[in-house]
């Protein structure tokens, strides 16, 4: 009978709020959450973890999320995720930041956490503008893009090169796991997961820092449509931020074999 | 337990230990220094936290995501370091979380030097970030007066929700006394309702200090302005000297403090009735006793190293029914008893105008003393 075939094949996470969003149509902050919040249900850690939530457009991340949070000042998550972890080691601790919040202002605050080899996981979200404040130049911008603060196109001469974090990162010894994946399509997506699934599990056998870092679009900010932004991405961030690896701890390679997913 | 030979910075640093400090977040900066250097060491010796945050940004982020977890968390810096950490101060504080931090007040503005100076009041008792806030300010005159001042900020801090600063300077950061150490206390194991742990069963907790509705952060202001007036209703602390009799009141905190009251005893020997008012809060600042003293006394005289920071909120004490002299030492540089002796003399001698700032009339004086180059 019908009723007896019923599957539920999707539905909202445990450790999703049911609440609208506040994020843009076609924003993958959304799709980012939703990828944390079902990792972190299938690894049994949603009521032993606490998120620490950047300033930008994730400023309200914790509304989202049904367990603990804290809320950083700008750039400062990574510093206020070492307060917590050092003092509650068994929790599972992650930072969601932005590239203005991360790869500028903090910048100074990511690497020593990942220097310290600290034990937390950062998601970090690649959308190479300022959202929040409406879509200025931001560390990540790339060559010639134009943003509010960036009208004529960012001109590198004057105005600097795009940072690639994520290498940038990889090149400490602290760092046990650091990779870059993209949201811009389901494919993607999976893969986007599976990294930051091993990132936690990165953090739960003390093997080191962990970040994940996601390519991801701003339809609002860059004046397309959810649809364009995501060719966009493919065809202008992928190529000067490659994905892959950059930084897997020999560690992990060798746990593999004993049979995780 | 016996007296032993003490430098301030350990001593506060082992007070914070014996109080049940869980966790130290800190970065090295002159005069405050062995402060770091011994809970490096002592930290781990215990299986506590001890990181040497990355700069001072750090260090206060550091400390705010360990306040979240409900235990006992601290730092410590000196000035430039403590204008660093102002973000974090206001941050913490908004989300009224209890945090120790201790500032070895050294010479400014600037890079200033590492010398002694109480240059920092204005910004330690104003709350010297952004927003209104109010945070605790405790100043201690000895190296046994600081390990107090530490044993009790940690009891303060968790009683009001609130940033409590010991405010030092780097003599007594640096200078060895006899003091005696509390016993031990035992890390509390009861967690605050507020703190944010990942407990299971227990529902999501989210501390935060945005309140992006106007209404709800005028609600939050509400709430902290109440809490302050509490502390202001329960927790004023100073100590007098010689007041009973007192004709003239030197009023001087921390090292000033201690300096006049050198001066204060040496005046007694020459006949000149005078006290001494030292406030140990400097927030909250001890306005009721001052204000009952101004009419008691004939004149006053404010003893500082600085500008004559402490010397406005006496004048709103006195509220010009009396007479202010001041005398401040700045820039590092630390009055000598004889100095603030003759003050003393000076305004026993002679009455006093009330038209003039006692600041202009001080600056007056320095500029005579240093010349036209100053």
């Amino acid at each position: 009978m019908l009723d007896t075939d019923v599957k539920v094949v999707y539905q909202r996470p445990r450790g999703f709020e049911e609440l609208p969003t506040h994020y843009c149509p076609g924003c993958t902050h959304g799709v980012a959450h939703r990828l944390i919040a079902e990792v972190l249900e299938e690894m049994g850690e949603l009521e032993h973890t606490i998120g620490v939530a950047p300033v930008g457009c994730a400023v309200f991340a914790y509304n989202y999320f049904a367990f603990d949070f804290v809320e950083a000042p700008h750039g400062r998550a990574p510093a206020m995720a070492t307060g917590i972890k050092r003092s509650l080691p068994d929790a599972t601790v992650f930072t969601y930041q932005g590239d203005g919040d991360l790869a500028s202002i903090g910048m100074g605050e990511i690497v020593a956490a990942a220097s310290r080899g600290e034990l937390i996981t950062v998601i970090f979200i690649n959308n190479t503008n300022y959202g929040m404040t409406g879509g200025q130049m931001a560390p990540t911008t790339l060559p010639g893009q134009v943003t509010t603060s960036s009208p004529m196109g960012r001109d590198v001469e004057r105005q600097g090169y795009p940072i690639r974090t994520a290498e940038l990162l990889s090149s400490l010894d602290g760092a046990a796991y650091v990779v870059r994946r993209s949201l811009h399509d389901p494919k993607n997506i999976r893969m986007a997961k599976k990294a930051i699934r091993t990132a936690f599990e990165v953090q739960k056998q003390g093997l080191g820092f962990s970040m994940v870092e996601l390519l991801s679009t701003c339809p609002t900010n860059w004046g397309m449509t959810p649809a364009n932004a995501r060719v966009w991405l493919a065809e202008h961030m992928v190529p000067y931020y490659p994905i892959g690896d950059f930084k897997v701890s020999s560690s992990i390679a060798y746990d593999k074999p004993k049979g995780r997913d | 337990m016996a007296l032993e030979l003490i430098k301030g910075n350990v001593a506060v640093a082992e007070a914070a230990v014996r109080a049940g400090l869980v966790s130290y977040f800190g970065y090295p900066i002159t005069p405050q220094t062995e402060l770091l250097e011994y809970l490096s060491a002592r930290m781990p010796e215990l299986n506590r936290a001890f990181v040497q945050a990355e700069s001072e940004l750090g260090a206060i982020n550091m400390v705010y995501g360990a306040a979240c977890t409900g235990r006992r968390t601290m730092t410590s810096s000196s000035s430039p370091g403590v204008s660093l950490m102002q973000e974090g101060l206001s941050y913490i504080s908004c989300t009224e979380l209890p945090v120790v931090i201790v500032d070895v007040v050294r010479g400014g503005p600037g890079l200033g030097n590492i010398a002694p100076s109480q240059s920092d009041y204005n910004q330690a008792t104003r709350g010297g970030g952004h927003g209104e806030y109010h945070q605790i300010v405790l100043a201690p005159a000895s190296v046994q007066e600081a390990i107090d001042l530490t044993t009790l900020a940690f009891d303060l801090a968790e009683k009001y929700r609130s940033v409590v600063m010991v405010l030092m300077d780097g003599s007594l950061g640096q200078m060895m006394e006899p003091a005696e150490l509390p016993p031990f206390q035992p890390i509390k194991t009861e967690i605050p309702d507020w703190a944010v742990r990942g407990i299971p069963g227990r529902g999501k907790h989210v501390l935060t200090s945005i309140n992006i509705d106007p209404p709800a952060q005028e609600r939050t202001n509400i709430r902290l302005m109440t809490r302050w007036q509490q502390v202001e209703a329960n927790e004023v602390r100073y100590k007098g000297y010689y007041l009973e009799d007192a004709e003239y009141l030197v009023v001087g905190y921390g090292t000033a403090g201690r300096i006049s009251l050198s001066a204060v005893r040496a005046a007694r020997e020459k006949g000149i009735k005078v006290g001494l008012l030292r406030p140990i809060s400097l927030a909250p600042f001890p306005f009721k006793v001052l204000s009952d003293l101004a009419e008691q006394v004939k004149a006053l005289l404010v003893v500082e190293m600085n500008n004559g920071q402490m010397l406005e909120d006496v004048r709103l004490a006195v509220a010009n029914r009396k007479p202010i002299a001041f005398y401040g030492r700045m820039g590092g540089m630390v009055p000598f008893a004889d100095d603030v002796l003759q003050e003393i003399e000076a305004l026993a001698a002679g009455p006093l105008s009330q038209e003039e700032h006692p600041r202009d009339r001080w600056l007056a004086k320095m500029r005579v003393e240093f010349g036209t180059g100053a």
